[in-house]
């Protein structure tokens, strides 16, 4: 399992219920099933995946963040999980708004776009940066609202969401965001993790 | 057709009062039982079948000859795994393969109900065959299941009784019949009663039988069975056993003696009346009404873990209102898992050999088990 993965399910205490929007094959579903006894479920948009996650026993609802969070009663679950999948929305603020509601708390995780080697890729190559955690091609790529660690970091403040922790990726290594270090942390680090609350 | 050879039969004797006010007792239901039930006996699942099946799920169906409705995903390893579950299923009430029906006597009168059958309901229906569970002695059902009409039974019969099954799945299926599949079952009444053999549906006691009429209802129903898509792939404009068209009314495309072989077989094992009764039943089903309006209200009681599936070709039982169920359960923090399955078969996709539900189906069932 990724290490990202181990990163949000340590956020996680056990026993909570969780929604993992996004859930994808349920890698990160079953861990948190099997390790932290979580009554876990999962959204998923696509039908492969969905099968997958049948397949291996979790309860998924194949459906559209942007349009079927909106079924699930306000903080219905303890904490909502969205894995690098904010920048794919059509309207990324409704969703991270929708987490929220839906949420006690929400885990997001980012890929930084503010990451050293995404720079150096477009300073240098002068083309679209592509770097492990986004592997696509500008033509083929789901992405339609990248951000940097910093942008999403002003962004929750700015919308006075509570950041409860902050957390940078970089391969193996895990360290925490604040104020002081964010400009480091948004050069060095590949993914940003939050922890945040409205 | 011989129907009391075959069948078992349980004749319930405690009085069941239904919705349109009249009691009924000692009246029979008719099951098939696929499987065995273990000592725990908590392996059981309860199958409710559509509009037009009966209790013979799989196998040869000893009456018609032919595979039971649900060959493709019941049966040893299948979906639904006999060598593991007992499945059971019942002909429903109105229906005419041995359970309580306008084709048996009514025992005050000795003659043939006909239209004086009480009209019966989702509800009435499911209610009879709970009877089934006290029979075997079974205190909760591993699973219920079943398609179109045997998915609103399935929902039914949960709301009625919220902790007798530990898992749900109702498929292709709606929790309020909508105006469109009322109007496509009223063309189908129509099309019997306008029958002149149907005589105010005292055919049988005249040895007639308003075949045309029914042969038409179920012409008309099975298109809505199927996709425009899968309809063209099938049939095209292909002609049937001729080089040209012929100027002429006979079946000159293949789809039309498709339709009309698909009528003349169903009129050899399906009565008219219980035609009318049945779809009449699903024309009345709202299990979002019976609960003034707020369809969670029907599944606050309990525990159970569903699992609701849709076929995207499926215009009859559109996945919207698939969705609509599973919308009603997660306001309610239910435990429910949804898919909708790829497929250009439409309605009758659930019937047909479709990998990716018949996959879905099986993994839901045994990773539930093991939970169980």
């Amino acid at each position: 399992m990724k290490n990202e993965f181990k990163v949000i399910a340590d956020l996680i205490e056990k026993d909570k219920k969780v929604l993992d929007v996004g859930c994808a094959d349920g890698t990160l579903m079953r861990f948190l099933k099997e390790n932290k006894n979580i009554n876990i479920r999962g959204l998923e948009i696509s039908k492969e995946k969905v099968q997958e996650c049948i397949a291996k026993g979790l309860t998924v609802i194949e459906g559209n963040a942007e349009k079927d969070l909106k079924q699930f009663p306000d903080k219905s679950f303890d904490y909502v999980v969205l894995s690098q999948t904010l920048q794919a929305f059509l309207n990324p603020e409704l969703v991270l708004n929708e987490l929220l509601r839906v949420g006690k708390k929400a885990i997001v995780t980012i890929p930084n776009f503010g990451y050293w080697k995404v720079r150096f890729h477009l300073l240098f190559k002068g083309t679209m940066p592509i770097t492990k955690t986004l592997p696509e091609e500008w033509y083929n790529t789901p992405n339609l609202h990248m951000c940097t660690i910093k942008d999403f970091f002003y962004f929750v403040k700015s919308r006075n969401i509570k950041i409860f922790k902050s957390l940078a990726l970089n391969n193996l290594n895990t360290s925490l965001i604040n104020e002081r270090n964010l400009s480091i942390k948004n050069l060095f680090a590949d993914l940003g993790i939050f922890l945040i609350e409205k | 057709m011989n129907i009391d050879k075959n069948i078992k039969t349980l004749i319930v004797k405690k009085p069941l009062k239904l919705d349109c006010g009249k009691t009924i007792k000692d009246f029979p239901i008719a099951y098939e039982t696929y499987g065995s039930l273990n000592s725990k006996k908590d392996n059981a699942i309860l199958v409710f079948h559509a509009l037009t099946g009966d209790q013979f799920v799989t196998g040869v169906n000893p009456i018609t000859k032919k595979d039971g409705w649900w060959s493709y995903a019941v049966g040893p390893n299948k979906a639904i795994d006999t060598n593991k579950y007992f499945v059971i299923c019942s002909n429903v009430i109105g229906g005419c393969m041995g359970s309580f029906g306008p084709s048996h006597k009514d025992p005050d009168t000795q003659n043939i109900f006909g239209t004086n059958f009480p009209v019966i309901t989702i509800n009435d229906m499911v209610n009879a065959q709970y009877n089934l569970l006290d029979h075997f002695g079974i205190n909760k059902l591993f699973s219920l299941t079943g398609g179109s009409m045997g998915g609103m039974q399935v929902l039914q019969f949960i709301s009625n009784f919220p902790d007798k099954s530990k898992t749900v799945i109702p498929i292709a299926t709606t929790s309020s019949h909508s105006a469109q599949n009322i109007a496509f079952n009223e063309l189908g009444r129509q099309a019997i009663t306008a029958d002149n053999n149907w005589k105010d549906g005292n055919y049988s006691s005249n040895n007639i039988n308003p075949g045309k009429g029914l042969a038409v209802a179920r012409m008309a129903a099975h298109i809505t069975y199927l996709s425009k898509k899968g309809l063209q792939e099938k049939f095209g404009r292909k002609l049937q056993e001729r080089e040209d068209l012929k100027f002429g009314f006979d079946a000159d495309f293949q789809i039309e003696s498709y339709l009309r072989y698909q009528g003349s077989v169903f009129v050899d094992r399906f009565d008219a009346n219980s035609y009318l009764y049945i779809t009449r039943a699903m024309d009345y089903f709202d299990l979002t009404n019976q609960f003034k309006g707020n369809l969670s209200n029907a599944f606050k009681n309990t525990k159970a873990k569903f699992f609701v599936i849709s076929f995207t070709s499926d215009w009859l039982y559109p996945t919207q209102e698939n969705k609509d169920i599973v919308i009603a359960l997660n306001s309610i923090g239910a435990d429910v898992g949804f898919v909708e399955i790829e497929s250009d078969k439409g309605h009758d996709s659930f019937l047909l050999d479709v990998p990716d539900f018949l996959s879905a189906l099986k993994n839901f069932l045994d990773k539930s088990y093991i939970e169980n």
